[in-house]
C-alpha cells in the first residue's frame, strides 16, 4: 500500500516534469523554427546533365583557368588569393578536387548560369560556358582528375574555407596560420603580423562583397542542429531567405565529410563523452542497488 | 572550567571529545536528530538539493581555473580551452550547466511539496521564507553564471534583463547604466557578474543554506499527514527499542539510508542528462559568440525563469513590470496569506486543493507560453494564465479563511 503511494507521487512529479519539458523544448522549438525538408543533396530543381566527355572537357578547360588554378595539373592561379579577392571579392577556388566535391548537375548549371545555380543575386563568377554539352564535358574532365580520396579537412577547406575562418582549427580564409616564432629579443613576430594583415585585408574585401563577414565556423556544430546545417548548406535560401551565402552544390558524401570535420573541430570531446557515459551511469546503477539494500536493512523492522 | 585530561593522547577520541564535544555533535546533528517516519521520497529533495549545490561548487571550482572574464576571451576560454583542451573540462562544464538547470527542477519540486503538505505553517514560517531567499539567490546566481560564456544568449539576455531596471515609464536609464557599468553590456558588466557569480552570491547561498537548516531545527520536518508530533516522547520510544511504535526515526542511519537511495536514482537521471541530453541546459544559440550587431530572432530566458517572464510579457509596459514584481515577491507571503490553521495535505483541504492544482497547472502553462513567440493564440493564453496567477494569490486569504477544520490525521 505504502509503496503504491510513493509510486503515485513519483508518477505525478514525472508527469508534470515531462509536460513542462515537452512544452519548452520540442514543442517550443517546433514553433520557433520552421521545418525545412531536405532533398539529400540531390538538387531536384536542376536539369539532368548530358553525358560529358572528359577528353573534350580538357580542351575546353582554358575557359576556367583564366581565373581558377588547378594545382594538381600544374596550372597556377593568375593572381594570389589577396589580389583575387580585391578583383572579385573572393578568391576563386582551386579546381583540383572540384569534381569530387560538387554535384555534376550543379557544376553544369553553374558554368552556364551561376546566379541560377547558387540562388544568389550577386555572384563573382560570370556565365562562362554557352552550352550544356560543353559544361558537361568540363565537369567530366574535372571529375576525371579529382583524387579518389579526399579528407574531411580538405573537403571543408575547399568548399567552405575561402569564406569561413575556423579559429579552433587555426584556419583563415588565406589558409592555416603559419607556425612562426616571435623574435627572441623583441618578443614581436613580424611574419605573423604580416600574415594577419593579409587576412584582415582579404576579410575586408570579402565582407564588402558579401555584405558582412561570413561567420567563423568553430562552434557551429553545437550552435545549430544537424538538420538545420544540412538543409542550410544544401540550399541556404530555405533557412535564411535573402542570405548572401550561395548554394555551393556539394554532394552528399562531401557534405558528410564537412560535417564530420566541423564536429571534430567544434565538439572534439564527443568521442570521450560517448566512451565515458556508460561507465558513469553503470557506476550509479550499482550505487543505487547497494543503497537500496542499505535502505531496506534500515527500514525492515520499523514499518 | 572544562576538564582536560593531561594524559589523553592527542587526537584520540577522548582528546577530541574534550575539545570539540564530538559525541554531542554527532548525537545532536545525526544519530538523535529526529525525523518523522511518515514521509515519502519527496522528503529527500533537501538532500538532493544540497548535493546538487555541492556538484555546482565542485565543478565551478574546476571551471574557474581556466575561465577568463574578458569579453574578448571568455567565449573561447569556455568553448575551446575548457571544452576541448583541458582534460575532462567538457565533463565539468556539462555537469555545471546541467546541474544549474536541474537544481531548479528540484527547487520547484521542493517548493510545491512544501505548499502541498502545508509545511510553511505552525512554526515553520521561517523555513519557507529562508527557502524563498535561497530561491531568489539561486536565481541571481543562475543569471550571473549565464552571462559568463559571453555567447549570443548571454549578451542579449543580459541586455533584456538589465533593461527591466529602467522601471518602465520612470525611464531610470541611469540605474541600468549603473548596473551595467556601461551603456551596453561590456567588460565592466562581465567583470561584475563574474565576481557576483563566483564569490558574493555563493557566499550568500552558503550562509542561507545554514540558516535554512537552522530554521528547521525547532519546528522539525513536517510529515505526510501534517500531524503534530511530540518529538521528545516519540524519541524516547525509539531509544527504548520500540522501533515500530515510534513515530520518529533518527536522521543517521535510518533517514539517511533512504536519502542515499533516492540520491542514487537521481544521479542515474542526472548523468544521463550530462552525457546524452544536455541541450535543454546548454542552449545552442549560446554557442554563437556574443554579437552586439545581431539580435537573435528569439530571446528567451532559461526555462526556470519562463513563468515569471510570461507574467511580464502579456501586459503593457508598466502594468507588466508591476505584475512581474508581484510574481517575484508573492511567494514570500504564503505563510501569512494562507489563513487556515490546518496543516494537512492539500487534497484534504477544500477548496485549497483546487487552489494548489490550479497554481501548479498555471505555472506549467506560463512556463511553456513564456518560451513560445508572443503571437496570436499564445498571447491570449499568456494573458489569461498571467491573470489567473494574480487572481489565485489574491483569492488565497479568502478561500483559506473559510476552510473547515480538518483533523491533523485522517
Amino acid at each position: 500500500m505504502k509503496k503504491m503511494k510513493e509510486l503515485k507521487v513519483l508518477a505525478v512529479v514525472v508527469f508534470f516534469t515531462l509536460i513542462t519539458y515537452w512544452g519548452v523544448e520540442p514543442y517550443a522549438h517546433s514553433v520557433m523554427h520552421k521545418h525545412v525538408e531536405g532533398h539529400d543533396f540531390k538538387y531536384p530543381d536542376l536539369k539532368p546533365a548530358p553525358k560529358g566527355n572528359p577528353e573534350k572537357g580538357k580542351q575546353l578547360i582554358a575557359t576556367c583557368t583564366g581565373c581558377h588554378s588547378i594545382e594538381s595539373q600544374g596550372i597556377k592561379a593568375p593572381m594570389d588569393a589577396l589580389a583575387a579577392s580585391k578583383a572579385y571579392g573572393v578568391n576563386p577556388p582551386d579546381l583540383s578536387n572540384a569534381g569530387a566535391l560538387y554535384d555534376e548537375k550543379f557544376l553544369v548549371d553553374l558554368m552556364q548560369n551561376p546566379n541560377h545555380a547558387t540562388k544568389v543575386k550577386k555572384f563573382a563568377m560570370p556565365p562562362s560556358v554557352g552550352s550544356a554539352q560543353d559544361a558537361a564535358d568540363i565537369a567530366a574532365y574535372l571529375k576525371s582528375i579529382a583524387p579518389k580520396e579526399i579528407s574531411n579537412k580538405e573537403a571543408f577547406e575547399s568548399a567552405c574555407g575561402r569564406c569561413h575562418a575556423m579559429r579552433y582549427a587555426k584556419w583563415t580564409q588565406l589558409g592555416e596560420i603559419p607556425k612562426t616564432k616571435p623574435n627572441i629579443k623583441t618578443k614581436q613576430d613580424p611574419e605573423l603580423m604580416k600574415f594577419k594583415l593579409q587576412v584582415a585585408e582579404y576579410q575586408e574585401n570579402l565582407a564588402n562583397y558579401m555584405g558582412k563577414l561570413p561567420p567563423d565556423l568553430s562552434t557551429i556544430i553545437r550552435a545549430r542542429s544537424k538538420q538545420y546545417l544540412e538543409t542550410f548548406v544544401e540550399d541556404p535560401q530555405t533557412q535564411l531567405p535573402g542570405t548572401a551565402m550561395p548554394r555551393v552544390g556539394v554532394t552528399k558524401e562531401a557534405y558528410e565529410k564537412i560535417e564530420q570535420y566541423l564536429e571534430a573541430v567544434g565538439d572534439s570531446s564527443k568521442p570521450d563523452r560517448e566512451r565515458i557515459g556508460p561507465w558513469v551511469i553503470g557506476y550509479f546503477v550499482i550505487f543505487t542497488l547497494l543503497a537500496y539494500l542499505w535502505y531496506k536493512s534500515n527500514w525492515r523492522d520499523i514499518v | 572550567m572544562a576538564h582536560f585530561d593531561p594524559n589523553a593522547r592527542p587526537f584520540s577520541h577522548k582528546w577530541l571529545n574534550e575539545r570539540l564535544a564530538i559525541d554531542t555533535l554527532k548525537r545532536v546533528l545525526s544519530t538523535e536528530y529526529w525525523i518523522p517516519k511518515n514521509i515519502n521520497f519527496l522528503w529527500a529533495m533537501g538532500m538532493v538539493l544540497a548535493v546538487t549545490f555541492g556538484l555546482l561548487l565542485l565543478s565551478g571550482i574546476f571551471l574557474l581555473m581556466y575561465y577568463i572574464p574578458d569579453t574578448k576571451q571568455a567565449f573561447d576560454s569556455v568553448n575551446y580551452t575548457i571544452m576541448q583542451e583541458v582534460g575532462f573540462g567538457w565533463l565539468w562544464r556539462h555537469i555545471h550547466a546541467v546541474a544549474a538547470s536541474v537544481v531548479f527542477l528540484i527547487i520547484y519540486i521542493h517548493m510545491f511539496t512544501g505548499i502541498y503538505y502545508g509545511s510553511y505553517k505552525r512554526g515553520r514560517e521561517l523555513i519557507w521564507i529562508s527557502g524563498m531567499l535561497l530561491f531568489v539567490t539561486f536565481s541571481a546566481e543562475a543569471f550571473s553564471g549565464y552571462m559568463l560564456p559571453w555567447g549570443q544568449m548571454s549578451y542579449w539576455a543580459g541586455m533584456v534583463i538589465t533593461n527591466l531596471f529602467s522601471m518602465g515609464s520612470l525611464e531610470w536609464n541611469w540605474l541600468v547604466e549603473w548596473i551595467r557599468g556601461d551603456y551596453v553590456p561590456g567588460q565592466a558588466f562581465l567583470g561584475r557578474f563574474f565576481m557576483l557569480h563566483v564569490l558574493l552570491l555563493p557566499l550568500v547561498i552558503i550562509g542561507l543554506i545554514i540558516f535554512h537548516f537552522g530554521t528547521l531545527r525547532i519546528p522539525h520536518v513536517n510529515n505526510q499527514d501534517g500531524e503534530e508530533i511530540d518529538f521528545e516522547a516519540e524519541a524516547e520510544k525509539w531509544k527504548a527499542g520500540k522501533r515500530k511504535e515510534a513515530k520518529v526515526i533518527p536522521f543517521n542511519p535510518v533517514f539517511l539510508s533512504k536519502d542515499v537511495f533516492v540520491l542514487g536514482v537521481y544521479f542515474i537521471f542526472f548523468f544521463y542528462l550530462v552525457f546524452y541530453h544536455y541541450q535543454f541546459a546548454m542552449d545552442p544559440i549560446n554557442f554563437d559568440p556574443a554579437d552586439p550587431l545581431k539580435t537573435p530572432p528569439h530571446i528567451y530566458p532559461e526555462w526556470y525563469f519562463l513563468w515569471s517572464y510570461e507574467i511580464l510579457r502579456p501586459f503593457p509596459k508598466d502594468p507588466g513590470l508591476i505584475a512581474f514584481g508581484f510574481a517575484q515577491v508573492i511567494f514570500f507571503f504564503l505563510p501569512f496569506l494562507d489563513r487556515s490553521p490546518n496543516v494537512a495535505p492539500a487534497n484534504r483541504r477544500r477548496p485549497f486543493r483546487c487552489w494548489f492544482w490550479l497554481l501548479l497547472i498555471d505555472m506549467v502553462a506560463l512556463t511553456i507560453l513564456g518560451k513560445l513567440p508572443p503571437v496570436g493564440i499564445y498571447t491570449t493564453l499568456g494573458t489569461i494564465f498571467a491573470w489567473l496567477f494574480i487572481i489565485l494569490w489574491i483569492a488565497l486569504p479568502f478561500i483559506t479563511k473559510r476552510e473547515k477544520l480538518v483533523g491533523g490525521k485522517k
